[in-house]
């Protein structure tokens, strides 16, 4: 009996020493980065858990944005929901319109962290995932946008520049077609060409303030402009001066990589996989703008995804999530993300740093986006908050495809688009109470 | 006739439970949490909605894209049901006809059932790609101004092709089997009697063969609805133009992508009963003509 009771002494010795054990805190974060991205996110996590000793993050992946969005939903209805979630652009309005899922970042970090401040942020990214007031709902994650991306050595083959304007392109295209290149193709087409052709144009793209100011019922895509801008498309595919290879984003990029095409739209966090697979020497530019519909091109909108910090759960994980929030969005760690990604920086001093680290005068075209994102942006260049955006894609896609094959009218694809968006929107709106 | 009864009165009940308890789990309950969520409109994420009755149903085939879906279904499942058959027919009767390095042929014939549809999918999206894919390059030769990124008519070619040939290997072991299980002597005989090998083949075996045959029509309906799913998903997502979208991938897209749970639990609704219907109808007018 007396070695058990010397052990037990010796043991309460030993707690005595260590003091009372420090439990980490450990928060979950579901994210939709594979590969290359998945390995960046990974390499943020390690660091974040090895600067600090109160939590743990685990990140993982759980396959694409619809995927984990949906393997999200679901575990939140088990109760089983991650502390963070990646949501998408299009997924944005079903998860901030489902009240009371989300707590919104910017109250957050100022109940748990740093003091939220909008002005931190590039304007570009401010207001995509923040409610009407410009408090922010979603952490803006990987954050792109489209950008023009032109062949050097076609387009002085063809003895043209790269085009600022539409009008400009309408010159150059026969010159680039002379010179055996189809001048354009672009992917995304919903993305590019329609959400982002009405935030350069500072465009209406649907009610209530395109449904940030409540739940938006009526889409505006069949205003004139883009039924002008898709009647231009249509008699330049016809022309041989722009070229449509199919729906997928690698479909259209693909024929710019074989020099095919002269020049490509697409985002500005292409630019990675482009330099890694093209043979040639390439520049970027804005996306171009219609000089007749706007005197000066605006901002455009980011695309990808944020964070969301998931409901219901302790104080002590918020004041984890929190914490690494705010480690995210410290200039050296978002440096590190639009160095290895390149999405673009979300704050202003990330912004500083990538400059005054010289990282633009080596690398121009990584600048192009961030650019456009901080032009002058109007009423119309904050974002758009729409249900079910998923399946409206879908419809707009769909009626593209068919005006591009010639199986459909301009206006009567952009009338099916209006109705059938609008029925979208309305089930949609019954959904939020 | 005396009727045979177990000794014991909870016995059958106690074996055939744990089947039951499979259908019920998965199932049964599935199918009404679809059927309760097909009256309901509501947010994925906190389940506040409403009620709506019929409502989903009604926006579903007030939805033009359904109804473009739900032709491409058909023709797409009676072209892939029809052809695989028949080639699979054709090519069992030929197997069973070999004599020599007969398991070689099975063995190559058989080969592409171990293809999951989704892996065929893979390999037809290779098979297609622009100015890479070899059938892509064959096809573009013979003067065909073939795009199946853009055009429906060449997307549904290319994918009832990889479904036909995924689906032509299960039918050829069901068929071969069915010939092989049809007796010699009754062969031998009909040869005796009749000299033209097709007439044999169509009075003699094809009736023969017929239980096997409706078999694989059943199944082949049911592969065709549900199981090119992944060829689907993997070679174009329904596109150009929703042209290619089957109903149960339009499912997949609305709820899965798109979180509508009411609109697409009515639609699972709306196919469950079709799919019903019609193996009912296939049971009900095609088998009473099968001698078994």
């Amino acid at each position: 009996m007396k070695s058990l009771r010397t052990l037990a002494v010796a043991a309460a010795g030993l707690f005595a020493v260590s003091g009372p054990v420090h439990a980490a805190t450990e928060i979950t974060f579901w994210h939709a980065m594979g590969g290359q991205l998945g390995e960046t996110v990974n390499t943020i996590a390690k660091e974040f858990n090895a600067s600090q000793s109160d939590v743990v993050l685990t990140p993982v992946y759980k396959g694409s944005y619809e995927e984990t969005m949906t393997a999200g939903i679901a575990a939140f209805r088990a109760g089983e929901a991650p502390n963070i979630i990646q949501i998408f652009d299009a997924g944005a309005a079903t998860i901030i319109n489902a009240k009371g899922a989300v707590k919104p970042v910017a109250g957050l970090l100022n109940e748990f962290g740093a003091k939220f401040n909008a002005e931190d942020y590039i304007a570009g990214v401010r207001y995509f995932y923040a409610d009407n007031d410009g408090q922010m709902i979603g952490m803006p994650f990987n954050s792109s946008t489209p950008v023009l991306y032109y062949n050097k050595a076609a387009l002085e083959k063809a003895g043209v520049q790269a085009p600022k304007t539409w009008e400009e392109f309408e010159v150059a295209a026969p010159k680039l077609k002379a010179a055996g290149f189809v001048p354009l193709s672009q992917s995304h087409t919903p993305w590019i060409l329609s959400e982002n052709f009405h935030s350069r144009h500072n465009l209406q793209m649907a009610d209530d303030a395109n449904g940030f100011d409540g739940v938006a019922t009526e889409i505006m895509y069949d205003n004139p402009d883009m039924i002008m801008m898709f009647t231009k498309l249509k008699s330049w595919l016809d022309d041989g001066l722009y070229g449509y290879y199919g729906t997928k984003w690698g479909d259209n990029q693909k024929p710019f990589i074989d020099e095919e095409v002269a020049m490509w739209l697409g985002s500005s966090g292409s630019f990675g996989g482009l330099k890694a697979s093209a043979k040639f020497d390439f520049g970027t530019t804005y996306l171009p703008y219609w000089k007749s519909v706007v005197s000066e091109g605006q901002r455009t909108f980011i695309g990808g995804a944020a964070l969301f910090a998931m409901s219901g759960k302790t104080d002590a994980e918020y004041k984890a999530t929190a914490q690494f929030f705010e480690y995210l969005t410290k200039p050296e760690t978002q440096y590190f993300w639009h160095r290895e990604t390149g999405y673009v920086p979300i704050t202003e001093a990330a912004y500083e740093l990538a400059k005054s680290d010289g990282y633009y005068t080596a690398n121009p075209d990584a600048e192009v986006g961030i650019q456009q994102l901080s032009l002058d942006g109007g009423e119309w260049t904050k974002g758009y908050r729409l249900g079910y955006y998923v399946q409206i894609r879908d419809v707009m896609q769909r009626e593209y495809d068919k005006i591009f094959s010639g199986a459909t009218s301009v206006p009567d694809a952009f009338k099916a688009i209006k109705e059938d968006s609008d029925k979208l929107l309305e089930r949609f709106a019954k959904t939020v109470n | 006739m005396k009727r045979q009864q177990f000794q014991h009165p909870y016995l059958p009940y106690l074996l055939v439970a744990p089947q039951l308890a499979i259908i019920l789990v998965f199932f049964v309950w599935p199918a009404a949490q679809a059927v309760y969520q097909s009256f309901r409109l509501e947010d994925p994420l906190m389940g506040i909605g409403e009620f709506v009755w019929f409502d989903n149903y009604a926006s579903v085939f007030d939805d033009r894209q359904y109804v473009v879906s739900f032709v491409f279904t058909i023709v797409f499942s009676t072209l892939v049901a029809v052809s695989s058959m028949t080639i699979a027919l054709l090519l069992a009767v030929k197997a069973d006809g070999i004599l020599h390095g007969e398991s070689a042929y099975k063995v190559l014939l058989t080969w592409v059932y171990a293809v999951a549809p989704a892996v065929a999918g893979i390999v037809g999206t290779f098979l297609f790609t622009r100015n890479l894919g070899p059938l892509y390059n064959l096809l573009v030769s013979t003067g065909w101004t073939f795009n199946p990124q853009v055009n429906v008519f060449d997307a549904s070619f290319t994918v009832i092709l990889v479904s036909v040939w995924k689906q032509v290997s299960v039918n050829f072991i069901y068929f071969l089997a069915g010939l092989q299980s049809i007796p010699v002597a009754v062969r031998e005989a009909a040869k005796i009697d009749c000299k033209s090998e097709f007439r044999r083949f169509w009075t003699i075996t094809l009736p023969l063969l017929a239980p096997t045959g409706f078999f694989v029509l059943v199944i082949n309906v049911t592969y065709a609805f549900f199981d090119t799913f992944g060829v689907i998903d993997t070679m174009t997502r329904g596109a150009p133009a929703g042209g290619t979208s089957t109903l149960v991938y339009k499912v997949y897209q609305d709820g899965f992508l798109g979180l509508d749970l009411g609109g697409s639990s009515a639609q699972s609704v709306i196919l469950m009963i079709l799919v019903l219907v019609l193996t009912a109808v296939q049971f009900r007018f095609l088998e009473r003509k099968i001698q078994y």
